[in-house]
């Protein structure tokens, strides 16, 4: 064991004759930032499925928090993309972020009721929702819901934070404020954070590592290793160009790549 | 009309046998009703529960026809309809003409079961909008017994069942079975709603089970209260119903909708004076200068 809170051993994915990824090896630290990146359909949400137990391998093997991939890991905290809620659904913002703590739990739980207000009222503050914890969440932003899903997936405490695209649909602020949020939480408490997005700028500063999935195949490595020409090239067959502007990686011509691969399902099958 | 204020004939009636019973299932049916209606409209099954009250009609007149008690009649049919909604209307997409394919399928059949039924007619009509004389003593048990059973079974599900209405991606990742709550649900909305349909008959039930929860919604966000809220709206229209037909002699079922769509208008008016007040709040607040939220509606 190298002590990794997540480990993937050549683990692979497959949809019938489809490969999303194989051979895949993973180690991730605690307090590591990896970002997930690939194009639509390469298996980047496939990936967290398999690690919160949804999803079976195909073959390989993994653990997450000390543990094969399961249903209900209380050591695994999620943070989905923000979706509408309905603005007249009966839940408030600490609501949302109670059902974190507890949520998965059989029974009403009246028992230490005290002490669950008062951790969900922390939990609020650290990420300053403080303003409209109290309001239907139906009602509030996207950035806003965001906040209390970021404090909503660390009530618990987790090892490991699984992000599906969370800054989706986000303004750049509350990009900013809810990328900080996560940044900040794994440089306290040394949770590993596995952060899937098609946009890798807002967390450039943050990541330590880029796994970036593409066709069946990928590269690991710090973002220099793996965002450049040379490499991106490689990975999608074609010659994509890479620019370094103000500190931010933008990625020319991968579009016109991923147009190609949607008609050649089959070169998927080459796997590096 | 005039009947409906003669305080002392209500009175007197009050005092009956089988006005006390009627009560007392009615008390029974708000309390369920009211628990169950808040998950009810989060989880948009008002459509599902009107179907489901469709098949325990079926079921009523099934059994008025074979001389089985009605209740377990239109007991056995909101499970079969609540089980049938859950296998078929799998998909978000699909669950709403499901619905509307098997309720109607459901009504036809019992309307030619009732008219194979040749005893009183009022029976054929209670079934359909209710009459409290039919609650009889061993329906009274079997209610209490069902009512028991969905409280219970509600109690130990409430928490994982509330994560799966309202947040259903992020409560599959935490490994609640979502797949697994939602038949499990329908059973017990199936269940109450076999109670309803004794007290104010299969096509009013949805004014017990929805009214008061969506009446609730409009004027609180907890969830605690809106369900603490949702049984006193369905208590007081439950009860309210049958005490004001008394003395009339005038349909429950006309008396339990009307207080219950009152309720629900009342709710509304306060939910816009409370919307008008927070929108004027707002506006005075963003006149000055804040740059820190963006999203405020």
């Amino acid at each position: 064991m190298s002590g990794g809170v997540v480990e993937i051993e050549s683990a692979g994915l497959r949809f019938g004759d489809r490969v999303l990824w194989s051979g895949l090896d993973l180690d991730v630290r605690p307090g590591e930032f990896l970002a997930v990146l690939g194009p639509n359909g390469s298996g980047k949400t496939s990936l967290l499925r398999v690690l919160l137990g949804l999803q079976s391998l195909s073959s390989g093997s993994a653990s997450i928090a000390g543990r094969p991939p399961g249903r209900g890991n209380r050591r695994i905290g999620y943070i989905p993309q923000q979706r509408a809620m309905d603005e007249q659904l009966t839940l408030r913002g600490t609501d949302l972020v109670g059902l974190g703590l507890d949520g998965d739990r059989w029974g009403f739980g009246l028992l230490g009721a005290g002490r669950r207000r008062k951790r969900i009222a922390e939990l609020v503050e650290s990420v300053g929702a403080e303003s409209y914890a109290a309001s239907p969440v139906g009602r509030l932003s996207g950035g806003e819901q965001q906040r209390l899903r970021v404090a909503q997936a660390l009530i618990g405490e987790p090892d490991v934070l699984l992000c599906d695209e969370p800054l989706a649909s986000l303004d750049l602020t509350h990009q900013r404020v809810v990328s900080e949020l996560i940044d900040s939480r794994r440089r306290e408490a040394d949770t590993a954070v596995l952060f899937v997005t098609h946009e890798i700028n807002p967390i450039l500063s943050y990541v330590d590592r880029v796994l970036y999935l593409v066709n069946g195949q990928f590269r690991i490595g710090t973002p220099d290793e793996v965002m450049n020409s040379e490499t991106l090239s490689e990975l999608y067959g074609t010659r994509i160009e890479v620019l370094k502007v103000g500190g931010q990686i933008h990625v020319a011509g991968a579009q016109s790549a991923l147009c190609e691969d949607e008609v050649h399902h089959h070169v998927g099958e080459r796997v590096s | 009309m005039d009947k409906l204020f003669d305080f002392e004939l209500t009175a007197r009636l009050l005092g009956l046998d089988f006005v006390q019973m009627a009560l007392l299932a009615a008390a029974v049916l708000g309390l369920v009703a009211g628990t169950l209606g808040p998950l009810i409209v989060m989880r948009r099954m008002s459509f599902a529960v009107h179907g489901t009250a469709e098949l325990a009609f079926t079921g009523a007149a099934a059994a008025l026809l074979l001389g089985i008690g009605v209740s377990y009649g239109a007991l056995l049919g909101a499970v079969v309809a609540a089980l049938l909604l859950g296998l078929l209307g799998g998909r978000e997409s699909e669950r709403d003409s499901v619905i509307g394919v098997i309720l109607s399928f459901g009504l036809g059949l019992g309307v030619l079961l009732l008219w194979f039924y040749e005893g009183r007619a009022s029976n054929k009509f209670g079934i359909l909008v209710g009459q409290i004389v039919a609650v009889e003593p061993q329906d009274l048990t079997a209610l209490l017994v069902s009512a028991g059973v969905v409280l219970v079974v509600l109690g130990l599900i409430y928490r994982p069942l509330l994560f799966a209405s309202v947040d259903p991606g992020v409560a599959m990742a935490k490994g609640v079975p979502v797949r697994l709550l939602s038949p499990l649900f329908a059973v017990l909305v199936g269940i109450a709603t076999a109670l309803g349909v004794q007290i104010v008959g299969a096509l009013l039930v949805v004014a017990l089970m929805v009214t008061p929860a969506a009446a609730a919604a409009r004027i609180t966000a907890s969830p605690l209260r809106a369900t603490v809220l949702a049984v006193v709206f369905a208590e007081v229209a439950a009860m309210g119903g049958i005490i004001l037909s008394l003395a009339p002699g005038a349909p429950v079922s006309f008396f339990v909708t009307a207080i219950s769509f009152t309720i629900y208008l009342v709710c509304r008016v306060i939910a816009y004076a409370k919307g008008r007040e927070r929108r004027v709040a707002v506006t005075s607040a963003s006149a000055a200068p804040e740059a820190h939220r963006p999203g405020v509606r």
